[in-house]
């Protein structure tokens, strides 16, 4: 009798809370991958600088490097999600929130960031800068 | 009708419908033990005064502000730019939020300094750990409401944190912030932890953290005889120092609010760096600046899961304090407890300027 009172006392609590938990996780939206964006026109960035520009919903970071060399990669810092920046006086790329510096291929150059930069391909086409995914 | 004959008819109005008999005894019999760590009582009610100041606070903010991202940070400054004395009741608000909590380490270390968590205390102690984690979380979800820059940012880095915890850390994180990144949905969600389940929890846990206070008495430390300590009367005596130091708090409140409003920042971007000089509220600074002098890998482990992990087992030890803080017979173990907590303040003490000031 215990045992189908205690039984029915844990069904009911789990008929109660399965909803409750299950409503908590918020459901999985999935988003058209995006592989290439055009991130600007080439007279917006000047020699040595950059921006964050839009990557589907994600933000990445394009650098002009000289007149005729860009770079783009993900501006997501790896350590714990930052976004990062590109530094025009030590040419690097830097992540203010804990310090983390890279490379302009992505490689981690000092800080605790465990993982390199993704890095994105990035053409000229005519007037327009278009951003990548590599592969 | 004299007075005291309103009071007594009151009283026995009062008395035939409920029975107040133990509040009446509580008021006459309660004693104070008087000695010389006497003053490190008062901390413990002024946290519960300021606990008061935030409910009010955050009801009337509540009034105006709009948890979208499309309105949170016009919200904020409309109440601090345009409604009458709202820079006033916002500034209070923030302000009173880190007095709270910088007054909660106060009391905590106090109990820890004072040995107060020795059999029979167990369950107070462990009551105002959860209710310290819940101030923590009443700070973590505020920070973002505003949706500046910075609340963003720091939102974005506190739920990646949480993320890295081993095996359930990414249910956590979609869990805090409603889907995979840091935006509307995770405003509307801290807004909720904000306004309504934590404030539930904590009124919960105050009761029964004050209940047991009640029931046990104060305790006094160690180095105290149980016998021939000094002692006074909780009401009026004891009950008035404290409405004094609650004034003295308010008055600092009122100063402070005054003299240095809550600066609101810029409305967060989510494609913007992170800006320049970023970093926590103060109480988060010892474990941020921690997390930045891990290397990114130790041996074969991840610099960052080490930095939480090592948090987590910190955490853990110091809520089990009152198992390992005692011997077998109860008694605290003075030296060994005095030693870590030692280690620890001063940990997070230089720790914490450190992550200001680099």
């Amino acid at each position: 009798m215990s045992w189908l009172l205690g039984g029915g006392v844990a069904a009911s609590l789990a008929s109660f809370f399965y909803p409750v938990i299950r409503y908590l996780d918020p459901p999985r939206v999935s988003e058209a991958a995006v592989n290439e964006v055009v991130a600007g026109k080439v007279q917006e960035l000047k020699p040595n600088s950059g921006k964050i520009v839009k990557f589907g919903n994600k933000p990445a970071l394009l650098v002009r490097v000289n007149e005729t060399e860009w770079k783009a990669f993900s501006a997501v810092c790896s350590h714990l999600n930052c976004t990062v920046q590109y530094q025009e006086t030590s040419r690097q790329i830097w992540c203010a929130c804990h310090n983390g510096t890279y490379d302009m291929s992505g490689r981690v150059v000092s800080g605790p960031p465990p993982h390199p930069l993704e890095e994105f391909q990035v053409r000229v086409r005519g007037e327009e800068v278009v951003i990548s995914r590599r592969g | 009708m004299s007075a005291t004959e309103i009071k007594t008819k009151s009283a026995n109005w009062l008395g035939e419908r409920i029975d107040i008999s133990a509040l009446r005894e509580l008021i006459e019999h309660k004693r104070i033990p008087v000695h010389s760590a006497t003053r490190w009582y008062y901390f413990g009610g002024i946290t519960l005064f300021l606990f008061a100041i935030q409910f009010i606070t955050g009801i009337l903010l509540m009034l105006y502000y709009r948890p979208t991202v499309a309105e949170a940070f016009d919200s904020v400054r409309f109440i601090m730019t345009r409604v009458e004395f709202g820079w006033l009741i916002r500034s209070i608000h923030s302000w009173s939020a880190n007095l709270l909590i910088f007054v909660a380490f106060v009391h905590m270390f106090s109990v820890v300094f004072t040995h107060a968590y020795r059999p029979p205390r167990e369950l107070t102690w462990l009551s105002g750990i959860v209710l310290l984690g819940l101030m923590l979380g009443f700070g973590f979800s505020g920070y973002l409401l505003p949706w500046n820059q910075i609340s963003y940012f720091a939102t974005k880095v506190g739920t990646d944190v949480a993320a890295s915890a081993p095996l359930i850390g990414p249910a956590i994180a979609r869990l805090l912030r409603g889907g995979e990144d840091v935006g509307g949905a995770t405003l509307t969600r801290f807004f909720a932890f904000h306004v309504m389940i934590l404030p539930l929890a904590a009124l919960a846990l105050v009761g029964f953290h004050v209940l047991l206070i009640q029931k046990q008495g104060m305790s006094t430390p160690p180095w105290i005889g149980p016998s021939g300590v000094k002692q006074m009367r909780f009401f009026p005596n004891f009950f008035l120092r404290e409405l004094m130091v609650w004034y003295f708090a308010l008055a600092v409140l009122g100063a402070l609010a005054a003299i240095f409003p809550w600066e609101l920042g810029e409305k967060a971007d989510p494609f913007a760096s992170a800006p320049a000089g970023i970093r926590p509220e103060w109480y988060f600074l010892a474990q941020f600046y921690t997390l930045k002098l891990i290397p990114s890998h130790v041996w074969i482990f991840e610099g960052e899961l080490l930095g939480i992990l090592g948090f987590g087992l910190l955490a853990l030890s110091f809520v089990a304090l009152p198992f390992w803080g005692v011997n077998r017979n109860g008694a605290a173990r003075t030296r060994l407890v005095t030693g870590v907590a030692v280690v620890l303040v001063s940990y997070l003490a230089v720790f914490t300027v450190l992550g200001y000031v680099k």
